[in-house]
């Protein structure tokens, strides 16, 4: 007889005895010795001491090794403290480390450029005051762009800095969506958030939803049933067909090829309206709630079937199309290229990664819903604009091969009618004193939330990630040495979040 | 040329003939309110509310606020509240957005022989997202689509704020974005309008309690017409937008 190990969660709870903080720079010392273990950062954040802890600051690092489950490094730190910044030998910590200092004052020393993340509080409405990098030389000159750009889309400010036609570095300044989301989360009762969770990025509703429902139910001991976790994973699959879908609609538009763009206009719209279908909205809003998902009845299943049959069979068909343009390929292949060993360094994930040849999705590497109907992990070697439409036709097949698989099973015991968000009793009780680490792999990549409680068990911190925070850098790099014309097909192919990243 | 072909024929026609009458299949719309009564000293609903859309005695419903999450279906011992998926959410006027059991519904949009006669032809619209969390902004872009197509009335989009008649406000105006917004509708043209899209422009919406606004954007300019929803769906713009402009559908 073998024993079968279960594979890691995507969902880890952490004790209020195994949180012993370290002081500031033993802490430093070990996220080090971590990275250079190989280790991935995939969060460093902060939140205020309460009057149980020492210093000023309790600091929080989250890891993901190689192989096992996800691991958690404590620190403490007083006001305006410093240590040596982790990301002059590894870069892929600089966004965390600055969102670190914007939010808590702790200086990573020998930052390479220590700038706001979002321009939070007292910082609000000062974006003219910070310095752009600048690069000297008697030819080159600037291009700023944005916040409002020319279509409807989100704000962000980017800042060029070319010789000629060819960009030599890209500065994107963000912040100009920040409704300080984190701190609203605080001030609401705990078992009535998802509605704000879900507009956090509301183009990865059931992502956050879930994300946020899973720490949750971990942290009440409340775990859902087989069919509840399917029923997410539905929607979560739809969810990433429809944002896939849009970006290669964005693709199509912005070389203007109009017959493409408005071949996966009409079917995006097929999606989200059978994902409105099922929860109400054509984002996934509803979809699921803390211990609850949607049902899915035979009726419903054998309409998403319908559905992504006659989906599947048209996306075919203009995916051909696409891939076979010579237009397309002309302005795809080779631009925007971002090396498998910068995404590495960088500490990027989701698609982007995953088109530079990084092979990791956190449905594979932490399956949890995905165990016993794993997904294909799709990857492209060459991390160019082709490579990131090219991987995404390759992941709405994977999704739509998986949900034909899912919906084709006998639906389960069924959740009778809605439940109401807030559940009454001792089940709403959540741990006292406990970290809970929550990640769900989105249409972007890893969408973290890290719910903290109180001795009383009340939240006392909600970190909440967007894949984007670390991507954008990513975009950064893939546009030097490219003409500034490329832009917008770079940008479009990461297609990242504003108000993800600036919550 | 043969796939070009093959992919033409696929996709058909898809356009959306009739947008006044088309029916959002499953949409969470406009809250219905039961006449009957709520149970002593219950505040279920209220507390759930995640916008403080809903007031007590009588049960009223600010569709200004609420993002039609639905969660205070289930919270309601009584039953008295359900949803419709009637999408025609729009009002010209922000009270006009109170629904009650003894009012069902929604102010009609007023239509103005003004804006008929100005735009009833051609409207151009600037967008500029402050905050929004991209789904009323994807939903904007989706009533140019070949589904909703909305430029068939003349009404689209522009890149620049010289070449709009307005803007279509989406977000809880950041503090972040107040100056960007100012700037923006500065360089509009007279005579110009601002839509409110959303629960978030209109109210602040799930973020009207955070410190992170400056909403007072909304103190100088009066919307012409507000659009709830989260996102607004693309027939609640159209029709509310078609109503306003007085064009025949
Ligand atoms: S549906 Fe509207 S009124 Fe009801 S809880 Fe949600 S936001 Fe509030
Ligand atoms: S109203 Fe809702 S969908 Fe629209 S921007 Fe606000 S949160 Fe997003």
């Amino acid at each position: 007889m073998s024993l079968t190990i279960p594979k890691p969660s995507p969902c880890a709870l952490f004790s209020g005895q195994a949180l012993q903080p370290l002081p500031l720079n033993d802490f430093a010392a070990l996220c080090l010795q971590r990275l250079q273990q190989g280790e991935r950062l995939l969060s460093l954040f902060g939140r205020a001491a309460t009057p149980a802890d020492a210093g000023d600051w309790v600091l929080t690092a989250v890891f993901l090794p190689p192989e096992g489950a996800l691991y958690v490094v404590r620190g403490q730190a007083r006001r305006g403290e410093h240590y040596p910044s982790l990301s002059a030998s590894h870069p892929a910590a600089q966004i965390h480390e600055r969102e670190l200092w914007e939010q808590t004052g702790v200086v990573p020393e020998g930052h390479p450029w220590l700038k706001p993340v979002r321009f939070e509080g007292e910082r609000q409405q000062h974006m003219a005051d910070y310095p752009f990098f600048t690069v000297r030389g008697n030819e080159v000159h600037e291009v700023g762009v944005g916040p409002i750009h020319a279509s409807v889309i989100e704000p962000g400010h980017f800042r060029f800095m070319c010789h000629g036609e060819r960009v030599i570095h890209l500065e994107i300044q963000l912040g100009y969506q920040h409704r300080g989301a984190q701190a609203l989360l605080l001030r609401r009762p705990a078992w009535s958030l998802t509605p704000i969770i879900e507009s956090i990025a509301g183009d990865s509703a059931v992502a956050y939803a879930w994300a946020h429902c899973q720490a949750m139910e971990a942290l009440s001991g409340r775990p859902v049933s087989a069919d509840t976790a399917q029923s997410r994973a539905v929607g979560l699959e739809m969810e990433r067909i429809a944002m896939h879908v849009a970006t290669l609609n964005g693709l199509a538009t912005d070389i203007a090829y109009l017959q493409a763009a408005a071949t996966y206009g009409r079917l995006r719209t097929a999606i989200i309206n059978a994902s409105q279908r099922v929860c109400g909205n054509r984002f996934g809003r509803g979809w699921l709630r803390p211990g609850w998902a949607r049902s899915l009845p035979t009726e419903l299943r054998d309409d998403l079937r319908k559905t992504l049959q006659g989906f599947a069979r048209d996306i075919h068909e203009v995916n051909g199309l696409m891939r076979s343009a010579r237009s397309v390929k002309a302005r795809f292949v080779g631009t925007g290229v971002l090396s498998p060993q910068a995404a590495l360094d960088m500490g990027l994930a989701g698609v982007v990664a995953r088109a530079s040849g990084v092979a990791l999705d956190l449905r594979k590497r932490l399956p949890g819903a995905y165990e016993h109907a794993p997904i294909a992990t799709v990857t492209a070697p060459t991390g160019d604009c082709w490579a990131r439409m090219d991987l995404r036709m390759r992941e709405i097949d994977a999704s739509v091969t998986w949900l034909l698989e899912a919906l084709a099973r006998a639906p389960g015991e069924q959740a009778a009618a809605r439940a109401p968000a807030a559940p009454e009793g001792e089940n709403a009780a959540l741990a006292a004193r406990t970290l809970c680490v929550s990640l769900v792999e989105g249409t972007r990549g890893p969408v973290l939330q890290a719910i903290e409680t109180s001795d009383s068990g009340g939240l006392l911190h909600h970190q909440v990630q967007d894949p984007s925070l670390a991507n954008w850098f990513g975009l950064a790099l893939a546009v030097r040495d490219n003409g500034i014309s490329d832009f917008p097909i770079c940008n479009k192919s990461f297609d990242l979040s504003y108000c993800g990243n600036d919550l | 040329m043969l796939k070009t072909i093959a992919v033409r024929r696929s996709q058909g026609t898809q356009y959306i003939a009739d947008l006044r009458g088309a029916v959002p299949a499953g949409f969470r719309g406009k809250p219905l309110i039961a006449d009957t009564a709520c149970a002593d000293s219950c505040q279920a609903c209220l507390s759930i509310c995640p916008s403080h859309a809903i007031e007590l005695a009588p049960l009223r419903i600010d569709l200004g606020r609420c993002v039609l999450c639905g969660d205070c279906e289930p919270a309601c011992p009584s039953g008295k509240l359900s949803f419709s998926n009637d999408v025609k959410l729009a009002s010209t006027r922000r009270e006009g957005l109170v629904v009650t059991a003894a009012r069902a519904h929604i102010d009609p949009v007023q239509v103005s022989a003004a804006l008929h006669q100005r735009f009833g032809r051609s409207l151009k619209l600037r967008s500029v997202s402050a905050g929004g969390c991209n789904g009323c902004e994807m939903e904007l872009n989706a009533t140019g689509n070949v589904n909703f197509d909305l430029g068939r009335y003349g009404i689209d989009i522009v890149a620049s704020p010289r070449h709009a008649d307005g803007l279509v406000l989406t977000g809880p105006i950041t503090r972040n974005m107040a100056q960007a917004l100012d700037i923006c509708w500065d360089a509009i043209p007279e005579p110009k309008l601002v839509i409110a899209m959303g629960a978030c422009a209109i109210s602040g919406g799930v973020f009207a309690d955070s410190d992170a606004l400056d909403r007072s954007f909304l103190e100088k300019v009066t919307p012409s017409l507000y659009l709830p929803g989260c996102p607004t769906h693309p027939l609640t713009f159209i029709s509310g937008i078609l109503d306003l402009l007085g064009i025949a559908g």
